[in-house]
């Protein structure tokens, strides 16, 4: 039946094509603010990287001052010192961990007639590609001896590897950034985790880097810093040198543990040395050392927005008004088909068929709003790109799975605007329509 | 067959309560043509509807085909209608955008017939009433006479036991009224049971009984057809 169902509602949606047009842009108003809210909701909220969230720890040591809170007096700083982050490279007891910071560079292109031109680059060590499933199209990520060694190497993104070498397979050859020679070694896929969980410090919804390079080499030249960096404290002296020995926060550290087992031992180290640092004068609060899986670090750092939520809200509210207003042109639809409801009742037809089948024709209706709601959505999502720029262009991009909530929402939506009118229309007492058909 | 025993009819307002039917006994047996009449308002129509199970009644009772159906729940009603009733009404009723093989087609539907079955069944009917050959018009684009024929075609294609026409040819002129007529006549001589309401004492005059209403009770018991017509003159 329900393809009888199908033809009759749409020969009914062709019957009353403009009563018809106006449900469907009532329902595909009301879907395309809300799924404009709510897509830009999911994404910021959205798992980064699925395959392995839950192993993938934060790691925050309070090195704070005590006499100096900041937002919140029982949250440690959201990055570490470079002395912090080389004591656990070292010797903390990870199946993997990475120091990571954000850094610009200058790139020198090969060809001599191009300009410089700045990239955003990213200062890691080796397990960062493995610990964060980066996908490669040349190459790979460069081992742990080139760590230890400082060997000049780089990854670079797909784009500036399109831009330096016509996207030809570089692995090899030579990039000159900031007046030296990096050996290419590796050239990423499109990588572009939303949100970009490894580094929210610096922007949750920016682009991932164009080039990575290994953190000690960085240092070691003295490379520049491009990211967030805190102090409570004065560095003792000037310089470089004593920039890194400070309390300064600038790296995120992030370790990968495969169980409860190496989390609570990570732990446990963390605690040991938070100790063993305090006999030096240093971790001046009490304990209160963090280990956040990708999920409850987004969280933490309240990746999904206040404002983006009242939107979404206010959003939902406005789809509430459209099928408020579906109810009664339904309402009037249905009503108006009370002859044919008659008719049926007297062929045979029990309430509970014609009830099907008018909410077949409601769920019908919906679809319609749903699909033209998606364009709408598309077109709210292209506004919100206009309005905030294009650092949340990450967000404003629908997947399959907003597509199928989109249409989704819109044919449930229906369906409950379409109750009380089907169940009216179908509590039409037959004999009183026959005489007047 | 059909039988009704002391069945009232009451339509109650806040300010007024009007009795469409008033103890209210007939009795049909299988086979027969009975022709319904009398004035506006009479209830020949509340009549009707209640015996089509289209509308409850207030008191009495009520068995169609040995079953007292007074009692049988909302679904089980359509079942009886769907199954054992054919209806033919005065404005025809057919659904204007539905081609006349799906109009005939929609009864069959809610009998749960596979689609071969409603095939045969929708060909044999239209072919019987004579517009075989234009299963896929529109109502519209038929004339008065035909539309009768279509809705005539729908109500026999369940091969209902009863047959229930509200002045059949109420919106036909005579020729057409007349062709329509003969064919309930022939339907009637198949065995199926007919009931007929009509305001034309000619019509009436056609079926083997005629009962006449007044003010919600059968008011002459039983007419003899060949007076209605010779009254009908």
């Amino acid at each position: 039946m329900i393809f009888y169902y199908l033809k009759l509602g749409w020969l009914s949606i062709r019957r009353n094509p403009w009563l018809s047009a106006l449900m469907v842009a009532a329902i595909a108003v009301g879907i395309g603010a809300s799924m404009t809210t709510i897509t830009v909701n999911y994404m910021m909220g959205s798992n980064p990287i699925p395959s392995k969230s839950d192993q993938l720890f934060y790691v925050q040591l309070d090195t704070w001052d005590p006499n100096t809170v900041s937002d919140d007096p029982f949250e440690p700083p959201d990055q570490v010192t470079y002395n912090d982050a080389m004591a656990l490279m070292k010797s903390a007891p990870a199946y993997r961990q990475v120091a990571s910071n954000r850094s610009g560079l200058v790139l020198e292109p090969e060809n001599r007639d191009e300009t410089p031109f700045n990239v955003d680059a990213r200062n890691t060590f080796a397990d960062f590609f493995p610990m964060f499933e980066v996908p490669f199209l040349y190459g790979g990520g460069w081992d742990s001896n080139a760590d230890e060694g400082m060997e000049r190497v780089v990854v670079l993104s797909r784009e500036i590897n399109e831009r330096l070498f016509g996207g030809e397979n570089p692995v090899g050859r030579s990039v000159r950034m900031n007046g030296m020679d990096f050996r290419v070694v590796g050239v990423m896929d499109h990588w572009l985790p939303v949100p970009k969980f490894y580094d929210v410090t610096n922007g949750a919804f920016n682009d991932s880097e164009e080039v990575y390079i290994p953190f000690n080499v960085a240092i070691e030249y003295q490379l520049p810093r491009n990211g967030n960096t805190n102090c409570w404290k004065t560095p003792d002296g000037s310089g470089f040198e004593a920039f890194l020995n400070s309390e300064c926060v600038w790296i995120q550290f992030w370790a990968e543990l495969r169980n409860e087992q190496e989390k609570q031992d990570y732990m446990a180290f963390l605690a040991a040395y938070t100790e063993q640092q305090k006999l030096i004068g240093r971790f001046p609060r009490p304990l209160n050392n963090r280990l956040d899986s990708v999920m409850e670090w987004m969280e933490r750092e309240e990746v999904v927005a206040d404002d983006a939520q009242v939107m979404l809200g206010l959003s939902l509210l406005f789809l509430l008004v459209c099928l408020l207003n579906t109810i009664g042109l339904l309402l009037a639809k249905f009503i108006g088909k009370s002859g044919d409801i008659g008719l049926r009742r007297a062929l045979g037809a029990t309430r509970g068929t014609l009830f099907r089948q008018h909410m077949v024709e409601a769920g019908l209706i919906g679809l319609g709003g749903g699909i033209f709601g998606l364009g709408l959505a598309w077109l709210g999502l292209r506004g919100v790109e206009i309005l905030f720029g294009e650092f949340i262009e990450n967000l404003v991009t629908m997947d399959w799975l907003m597509v199928l909530t989109a249409i989704g929402l819109a044919i449930v939506s229906a369906l409950l605007a379409g109750l009380y009118p089907t169940w009216r229309a179908c509590s039409i007492a037959p004999a009183g329509q026959l005489k007047t058909q | 067959m059909l039988s009704m025993q002391d069945i009232s009819m009451v339509y109650r307002t806040d300010l007024v309560e009007t009795h469409a039917l008033r103890d209210f006994s007939l009795d049909v047996a299988e086979g027969d043509f009975v022709s319904v009449t009398g004035p506006s308002g009479s209830g020949k129509t509340t009549f009707l509807n209640i015996a089509g199970l289209l509308e409850q009644f207030t008191k009495g009772r009520y068995e169609l085909d040995g079953r007292d159906v007074s009692s049988l729940s909302d679904a089980q009603r359509s079942k009886v209608r769907n199954e054992k009733i054919g209806f033919i009404f005065q404005g025809f009723n057919l659904i204007p955008d539905l081609s006349l093989y799906d109009n005939v087609d929609v009864p069959l539907r809610y009998r749960g017939f596979s689609a071969a079955e409603r095939k045969r069944r929708i060909e044999h009917v239209l072919d019987l009433v004579g517009l075989g050959s234009r299963m896929k018009h529109l109502p519209s684009q038929l004339s008065g006479g035909q539309q009768q024929r279509v809705a005539i075609a729908r109500a026999l294609s369940g091969e209902p036991r009863f047959l229930l026409a509200d002045e059949p040819t109420g919106n036909l002129d005579s020729q057409m009224a007349l062709s329509v007529m003969e064919l309930i006549k022939q339907i009637n001589d198949q065995g199926t049971t007919i009931i007929m309401v009509t305001h034309d004492p000619a019509l009436a005059g056609m079926a083997s009984r005629n009962i006449h209403i007044r003010d919600g009770q059968v008011s002459d018991v039983e007419h003899d057809t060949q007076l209605v017509a010779a009254i009908a003159g």
